[in-house]
């Protein structure tokens, strides 16, 4: 199963001899496909590496908000922020700045049980919905409903039921007679509930994609399995989930890197109330970038680190994957 | 409850899988349960679309009461009324964030499923040098966080004189769908045969023509799923427009923060406009989600 996906960074050729007639040559016969994708690669030059080219350079800076260059009225004060090499990413890497190793520990339990919650209950999910069911329509509609509503406004939702005065869970608890629960209120209550709020937006999505993986498992494998003698169990085991294999490992790899980006969940349901300690990384270096005086280089240094980690994890990820189906 | 009766061959092939505890019971036909594991399943069903639905329900719930309703939720069955949403349609800026929303997330879908279409094509269809390092590109861009770009696009987008203006956002948000988009048409083009494209070019067609007339409409479930997100990424983004746009080009997600960022968060008003920002997106899930399930997994799989 060789698949796209599955394809090795390029790496990049050397120049052969005779650049110029090559690329002419090549150019006569790649023109089309060339052309096809160009805004695509148009996009991504200007909008993608460019920005990247200078957040790397930004990061290699002590740039903040007082230095760079700013106008003020009619009056144009030119950036006075100095090369500092890799002076950040050392404040970053030794722990001086003593956030990093804190917020990077709980990234890593954030998107590790995020994903790990969300695989096992959409996968649930669509074994059930994979079966005959009366009202399967409505069923579908109704547990991909928190993926149609935009992400902010499920993360709302939770704050308001979530509030510790008057929100819902509360009166629920109440009329079962048990204390209220400030759910918001320590830190750890915070993790679980961005995590719990995260799983509610990302189950519809894996949901939906192992319920199209489960549809293209052809059945003769299920019906040869049960001659066998398998238990369901073992057809889980043996069947399901070697089919859904090329499917999981997509979805597992977007998600892990979509939930260790997550921005809006645990900027929006927490808000201000927090004291720093359910940031993850993303969040972390947006506050440094957005709050108080502006630290742009920092923000910079924790935004490449974080792109490093996800290139080395994804790197790894697929490598691993190569080498099992081999 | 439903599948407890014996169901005819018809049923059975898709049911397969089912299978409940068989060895111990009498024999029964493939494809049926009990009626235990019917309960069983339903409830499971119902109990997961209830937590599903639920959040969603509440914030219609309250925006129906008045103002302060979400103090005494108790209270909105005997006040139910749409003062919020006459405050936010008719009283606040929230039309204005709603106009800029729309203009900004059709521009960004139309935009971005365009161009990742024809490249997507072209990356499935054509052999051609880079086309495996592009493929790689897409991915890694997806990792990068905002964090990393925000500061650099916003400079960038100074320099262009694009900032505070439409196009600028709809730009900054094509980096995020574009790659997507192309990573997963092009998945989804490699499960059309190529046998009609080969059919199109010894009729005459062009590559473009080829791709333009007969691979775009046989791709619509690839397209309306990308079409989906984009619009959703766009129609739901916080970070870039909250510092990119001012007030006046504010769009719904980062207008609608200043209801309940202040001291005083005014839930009122918030759930009616959440309410009322639901409602598109939803309108553009029910038109695609028949296609969901198709499209995202022949993106998402054979990509």
């Amino acid at each position: 199963m060789t698949t796209a996906t599955m394809d090795p960074p390029a790496r990049v050729k050397a120049p052969r001899p005779g650049l110029r007639t090559s690329l002419r040559r090549s150019w006569d016969k790649y023109w089309y496909a060339w052309v096809m994708v160009a805004p695509v690669i148009i996009v991504i030059g200007v909008l993608v590496l460019y920005p990247l080219a200078y957040g790397i350079y930004l990061s290699l800076t002590n740039a903040t908000e007082q230095n760079v260059a700013k106008d003020i009225g009619p009056v144009h004060i030119g950036a006075s922020y100095d090369f500092v090499g890799l002076h950040n990413y050392w404040q970053i890497i030794s722990g001086q700045d003593g956030d990093f190793y804190p917020r990077l520990e709980w990234t890593v339990i954030w998107t590790v049980s995020c994903v790990a919650i969300t695989y096992a209950i959409g996968l649930g999910m669509a074994m059930l919905l994979n079966r005959p069911v009366r009202f399967r329509l409505f069923y579908r509609l109704a547990l991909i409903l928190p993926w149609a509503v935009p992400a902010f406004i499920g993360v709302f939702a939770w704050r308001l039921m979530f509030n510790s005065q008057y929100g819902v869970f509360n009166d629920i608890i109440t009329h079962l007679g048990m204390p209220q629960q400030d759910w918001l209120g320590t830190p750890f209550a915070q993790k679980v509930a961005v995590i719990i709020v995260n799983v509610w937006c990302g189950v519809p999505f894996m949901m939906v994609a192992t319920l199209g993986g489960l549809q293209s498992i052809p059945n003769e494998l299920y019906e040869a399995a049960e001659m066998d003698g398998a238990t369901p169990l073992q057809r889980f085991l043996n069947v399901t989930l070697p089919g859904l294999r090329p499917v999981t490992s997509t979805v597992i790899l977007l998600s892990t890197v979509w939930t260790f980006n997550m921005f809006p969940i645990i900027f929006l349901l927490l808000g201000n109330n927090t004291t720093g300690d359910t940031d993850i990384l993303v969040t972390y270096a947006y506050e440094k970038a957005f709050t108080g005086v502006s630290d742009y280089s920092g923000a910079a240094a924790y935004g490449i680190v974080i792109l490093l980690i996800l290139v080395a994890f994804s790197t790894f990820y697929r490598r691993q994957l190569k080498s099992e189906q081999v | 409850m439903s599948a407890t009766t014996h169901r005819g061959p018809a049923a059975t092939a898709p049911a397969s899988r089912t299978g409940t505890s068989p060895r111990t019971r009498k024999y029964r036909p493939r494809g049926s349960r009990g009626r235990g594991a019917s309960v069983a399943l339903h409830a499971t069903l119902l109990t997961a679309s209830a937590v599903a639905v639920f959040p969603v329900l509440w914030i219609v719930f309250i925006s129906l009461g008045p103002g302060s309703a979400w103090q005494q939720p108790s209270e909105v069955v005997h006040h139910l009324g749409l003062a919020n949403y006459r405050f936010v349609l008719f009283h606040s800026s929230f039309p204005k964030w709603f106009l800029n929303s729309v203009i900004v997330a059709a521009a960004t879908t139309l935009l971005g499923v365009l161009i990742a279409a024809s490249s997507g094509y072209a990356i499935s269809r054509m052999k051609f040098p880079g086309h495996k390092s592009l493929m790689w590109t897409f991915l890694i861009t997806q990792m990068f966080p905002v964090a990393v770009l925000i500061v650099p696009l916003y400079n960038l987008m100074a320099q262009l004189d694009l900032i505070d203006t439409y196009l600028g956002l709809v730009l900054v948000y094509c980096t995020i769908s574009v790659p997507f988009c192309a990573w997963m048409l092009k998945g989804y083009f490699d499960t059309i045969p190529r046998d009609i494209d080969e059919a199109g070019r010894v009729d005459g067609l062009t590559p473009f023509g080829t791709f333009w007339r007969l691979i775009v409409p046989l791709a619509r479930p690839g397209l309306a799923v990308t079409a989906f997100y984009s619009f959703l990424t766009a129609w739901g983004e916080v970070a870039y427009s909250s510092q990119f746009m001012s007030s006046k080009h504010a769009t719904l997600a980062a207008g609608i923060r200043t209801f309940a960022s202040d001291q005083r968060a005014d839930w009122g008003s918030m759930t009616a406009a959440s309410v009322v920002i639901a409602i598109p997106a939803g309108i553009v899930f029910l038109l695609v989600q028949r296609h969901l399930v198709a499209g995202l997994t022949a993106g998402g799989t054979k990509g």
